[in-house]
């Protein structure tokens, strides 16, 4: 076996770019093409850029210097595996594998290759379980919190009463659209509301027969799991019916900018959920104008600054900066490892007082990450859309979701996951 | 009667719009496999490619900016006019001839009578590169696409239909973009007809439609033909783009409603024009109307996709050839 | 000079039509398979195994499966996308119902369940032809596509709609899970793609071969002559789709670990496997190969060279990719219409003449 894993080293050599030591590695897989490219291109940039600020004027993270490997995967499960074979050899510390389908495939992979996941907004759910995924981590909130801050607000639109008010959901028929049902399901039954559910197949260009019988039921408020080209066409179709916009809300990855724009003026008053705040009101972004617009080493064509996806990109970047600085107290190391940076993660605590000093006051809010509780506190917030002054707010601070219902959930789901894989959930 | 019933008029006039959208597409597929037997897998991506051109055109971006400002580490993203509609799609329209005579020079002539699944290759070959292309030349984030045609339910419908059906029926909602999209297909397939029945290229056309060898024999150039179906097929590509696009934004997915259009083709028959149109309409009214009164009720929804298929199928084992298509004639 | 027939005498039958009838050509199938068997896996990294080589190995099957139905037969499928799933979930449920059960069995048997599924969508064939047939087998795919996402027992009413492969074994070495290792998979996949080749080399040499390609040079001729076209045409389905099926079942359980219907089996996998065979040539189980060889190995060979070598954005070069894939098709139908196979036969033609012209 010697033989052959020098033949590997020496085939690996030639065939993948050697890293260059003594860096901290974070693959980026990014889709900049294909059919969701229009998503995967703010975020890209911003997670890029965020790192480039970091290494210009910083020097890195505790004077490593980041190293940021992008590989294209075209929203693709397979081009993802592919990448991810590439890029795990150069000492990569942690992945955003960008993609639910994915990052399903990553998580056996890097549960096994000791690699951690941190999928924000998207992926397995019920990895918030962090004794059955020690690897995975999905804060700081989930589809399930999402579900959950839709009808929140919706409560909190009618002082608590929506017994007998009609909602319904508008999803990308898939694994992904299909998400927040059950949740709906058990809240429905709490506070007595009906839910009607509304697929809408890939990739959603057709949705006339959706907005029709949204037109002739007549529910209280819509809400939407979309994803890609379904997004403008719903916004454009239910202001089409003239359904009220400030009644329709649609997940965080429904709220972007480049959903409402198509739709023009009839978007006015359209309602997403938020993981963090819109716009380049802080401070942060004259550092990066300093060290990384200004000198042309933005990632992509510089035309996503400040946008929702793009600050997404950016908080992704953040919370793992910040995970390596916890990584690197922890361990006295300053050039830590995959393991390390699990152990980072899992310690990770955010507060204000660290979002005021990295220049990003209120951005998003406080986070703490445990073994048992890889999701975060699922603190959600609600934005909306002006459609003259093209621009996202918030309306709403970030508040807790129905931690009963989903927790109870996630159990379910994740002890589910661990009788089918033989796993002992256990604190690592 | 019930607001049901008149529920079930709105769908079906709805289905009938929907109808019209697909045949646009459907349209720029028969044209090119009437006149030239091709199977044009690459008709998706010339709505896209058309639609971003327009756009392009009409916000005045620089073709390739990403490019060139990665190669030479320049900023430049737009020439900074804002152009009418109309040139845009004037300019558009030429870029599509233009693109029509290239694909004949470089590619069609070389593959002069050869097999039509050869053919069909070749035009996914030109798909991947269009798709490259596209993107390469405009950029692929979502674009606003407006020339003018305004959207959402038409008010006037609306209000004066909403008697008909007692207090839980609206009036009828049928989009505007739709009502525009009727008128403008119809246009379009009338000056085709007429195109093809009164004056001397069109009667090329259907001399070579008919047989190539033939028409060959009486001094009809193949090769012209073949850039001018192309070209008209490049045109109702943009307009099928610019109605699709103003739906949902010019961007990647639009080449996707090709998939739309091969039921429609199934059923009216790959080589007729009404056939595009009729078989549209009943696609698009059987799909809303089986969503309506089976799928969304018993069958969970989204089942409009595999429909249009199945009564296609269905359609197809009792009329191979499809509703309008020529008579298959077999001979040993 | 080194590659022709004279001097080797042929004594009986069998050895004048047996599958390589030139001895270079014997020889050549043997380094292959010494090749595939002993040197690749051992020089093999991770990345090329994940990246090329498995996915290779199991699009390799698909395309011979759809190459009998098109190239053989003459029906042209877009449905393979659809029949891979029904391959995937059926393995799927196999294996979760029936724990015990060798995961090869299983596989196997979930070609079979295709087979019968690809049986049903072929009796359209009997009335539709050509590309009307083509556009006849999207009913399929999208029917089978839309059914897996809705019924909720074929991923087991799970949360997500996703099928997660458990762990299973072979001779101790695990193939499938969270743990399985890429050597035994690869032998698992490259076993599994060397017998079907072989198979349906024989089956195309046979009784049944000679009736598909009667049937489709032209049906109503080969009606005449006593081909039975009901019987030649649902074969063809029955036994393409088990090859599809096996191939859906492997791109699950040992490649992908986890799927979900819409993404993994979706349009774009019909079009993928029927543009591996018009390129690598129709009617050729080694054109197959070829073909899927071209497809999964030229995007990848791309991506490593304008991404890895030459350092451009990703973005760019993934457009790049895409326009350049496009022109190697047209340029390689320019060149030689009926696929890379056919460009093979005529080097070959050319070598056994050699030096002479004619």
């Amino acid at each position: 076996m010697k033989l052959k894993h020098a033949l590997i080293a020496a085939f690996t050599g030639v065939c993948v770019a050697t890293p260059v030591l003594a860096d901290l590695v974070f693959p980026a897989l990014t889709y900049r093409t294909g059919a969701y490219a229009v998503s995967g291109i703010p975020q890209a940039d911003g997670y890029s850029d965020y790192f480039t600020m970091l290494n210009e004027r910083d020097g890195g993270i505790g004077g490593v210097p980041i190293k940021v490997v992008e590989c294209e995967t075209q929203y693709n499960t397979e081009k993802g595996v592919e990448c991810y074979e590439k890029t795990k050899g150069l000492g990569a510390l942690v992945y955003q594998p960008m993609s639910t389908g994915i990052t399903y495939q990553l998580i056996p992979k890097a549960s096994a290759d000791g690699i951690p996941i941190h999928s924000m907004g998207y992926g397995r759910t019920s990895a918030a379980n962090g004794k059955v995924f020690p690897y995975v981590f999905n804060y700081p909130a989930n589809y399930w919190n999402g579900a959950s801050a839709v009808v929140n607000h919706i409560l909190e639109l009618n002082n608590g009463n929506i017994k007998g008010k009609k909602i319904a959901l508008v999803y990308h028929n898939s694994g992904y659209g299909k998400e927040p049902i059950r949740t709906l399901e058990e809240l429905a039954k709490k506070h007595g509301f009906e839910l009607s559910l509304l697929p809408v197949d890939h990739p959603g260009q057709e949705q006339k027969s959706q907005w029709l019988q949204i037109r002739r039921e007549r529910p209280d408020y819509v809400t939407m799991w979309g994803w890609g080209v379904m997004n403008q066409v719903a916004i454009q179709e239910a202001a089409n019916i003239r359904f009220p916009m400030e009644k329709f809300i649609g997940i965080w990855w429904s709220g972007s900018e480049n959903d409402v724009i198509p739709a023009g003026d009839a978007a006015d008053g359209y309602k997403a959920l938020a993981l963090h705040a819109p716009g380049m009101d802080f401070p942060l972004f004259d550092d990066m104008k300093k060290h990384v617009y200004d000198k042309g080493k933005a990632a992509g064509a510089g035309d996503q600054i400040g946008t929702i996806l793009y600050n997404r990109g950016m908080f992704q970047a953040i919370l793992a900066a910040e995970a390596v600085k916890v990584a690197q107290k922890m361990s006295g190391k300053k050039d830590i490892g995959p393991a390390e940076m699990r152990v980072g993660m899992e310690n990770l605590k955010v507060d204000q007082a660290m979002f005021s000093s990295l220049g990003l006051p209120n951005f998003a809010p406080n986070l703490e990450v445990s073994c048992e509780n890889h999701g975060g506190a699922g603190l959600v917030a609600v934005q909306q859309w002006n459609a003259s002054a093209k621009t996202w707010s918030l309306v709403s601070d970030f508040k807790p979701t129905d931690k009963d219902v989903i927790n109870q959930l996630i159990a379910e789901d994740s002890s589910a996951y661990a009788k089918e894989n033989n796993i002992t959930p256990k604190c690592m | 009667m019930s607001a049901e019933f008149y529920f079930g008029i709105e769908v079906f006039l709805n289905g009938l719009m929907a109808g019209v959208m697909y045949s646009l597409v459907a349209l720029g597929f028969v044209l090119i496999f009437k006149a030239s037997g091709i199977f044009n897998y690459a008709q998706g991506i010339m709505a896209l490619f058309a639609a971003m051109t327009l756009v392009g055109f009409q916000e005045g971006q620089i073709p390739f900016a990403h490019l060139f400002n990665a190669m030479f580490g320049t900023e430049m993203h737009h020439f900074g006019w804002h152009m009418n509609a109309f040139f845009a799609i004037i300019l558009a329209l030429g870029v599509m001839v233009l693109f029509a005579i290239l694909v004949e020079k470089l590619i069609l002539k070389h593959l002069v009578n050869q097999e039509p699944i050869i053919l069909f290759m070749a035009t996914i070959g030109l798909a991947y590169f269009m798709e490259g292309f596209g993107d390469l030349m405009w950029g692929s984030n979502v674009k606003k696409l407006d020339v003018g045609i305004p959207q959402g339910g038409n008010f006037w419908i609306e209000e004066n239909t909403a008697f008909l059906g007692g207090e839980n029926f609206y009036g009828f909602y049928l989009d505007t973009l739709d009502i525009y999209a009727t008128v403008i297909a119809t246009i379009l397939v009338v000056s085709l007809v007429l195109f093809s029945q009164y004056t001397k290229t069109g009667r090329a056309l259907r001399a070579v439609a008919d047989d190539h060898q033939a028409a060959l024999s009486v001094g009809i150039s193949l090769r012209t033909i073949w850039v001018i179906v192309w070209a008209i097929a490049g045109f109702v590509a943009l307009v099928a783009g610019i109605m699709w696009g103003a739906k949902s934004g010019v961007q990647f997915s639009l080449s996707l409603i090709a998939l739309k259009a091969l039921p429609v083709l199934m059923l009216g028959g790959f080589t007729s024009i009404p056939g595009a149109i009729i078989g549209g309409l009943i696609i698009g009214v059987g799909e809303k109307m089986f969503e309506f009164l089976i799928g969304a009720p018993l069958l969970g929804g989204a089942t409009e996709n595999w429909f249009a298929y199945m009564v296609a199928l269905v359609f197809l084992v009792f009329r191979p050839q499809g509703l309008f298509g020529e008579k298959i004639i077999e001979r040993v | 000079m080194f590659y022709r027939e004279v001097g080797e005498f042929k004594t009986s039958y069998r050895s004048d039509q047996q599958t390589f009838p030139i001895a270079l050509d014997r020889t050549g199938f043997i380094v292959s398979l010494i090749f595939a068997f002993i040197i690749i896996p051992l020089t093999m990294s991770e990345y090329w195994a994940q990246a090329v080589f498995l996915p290779f190995l199991i699009f390799g099957i698909a395309a011979i499966g759809l190459n009998i139905l098109t190239g053989y037969c003459g029906q042209v499928s877009l449905g393979s996308g659809g029949f891979m799933a029904v391959g995937a979930y059926s393995c799927y449920k196999l294996m979760t119902a029936f724990p015990d059960m060798n995961i090869v069995i299983c596989i196997l048997l979930s070609g079979g369940v295709t087979a019968f599924v690809g049986l049903l969508f072929g009796l359209p064939s009997l009335r539709i032809k050509g590309f009307y047939l083509a556009v006849a087998t999207l009913a399929a795919q999208f029917f089978l596509v839309w059914m897996f996402n809705k019924v909720g027992w074929f991923y087991n009413y799970s949360a997500s709609g996703q099928i997660t492969a458990p762990e299973r074994e072979i001779f101790g070495f695990i193939v499938t899970g969270a743990k399985a290792e890429t050597l035994p998979v690869y032998y698992v996949c490259l076993v599994l793609l060397v017998i079907l080749a072989v198979v349906a080399r024989n089956l195309t040499r046979g009784a049944f071969g000679r009736k598909w390609m009667a049937i489709r040079d032209m049906d109503i001729a080969a009606e005449i002559i006593g081909v039975n076209p009901l019987m030649a045409k649902l074969t063809a389905f029955a036994i393409s789709s088990f090859y599809v099926g096996i191939s859906g079942a492997l791109l699950f359980a040992l490649y992908l670990g986890a799927v979900e219907v819409g993404e993994a089996f979706s349009i774009q996998k019909s079009f993928l496997i029927l543009f591996m065979i018009i390129i690598g040539g129709l009617g050729s189980i080694f054109g197959s190969l070829i073909g899927a060889a071209f497809m999964i190995g030229m995007p990848v060979l791309l991506k490593n060279l304008l991404v890895s070598n030459l350092g451009w954005p990703g973005d760019i070069a993934a457009h790049l990719e895409f326009m350049i894939v496009g022109l190697m098709i047209v340029i390689f139908l320019i060149l030689e219409p009926h696929g890379l196979a056919m460009l093979w036969r005529i080097v070959k033609e050319k070598l056994r003449i050699w030096p002479f012209a004619h």
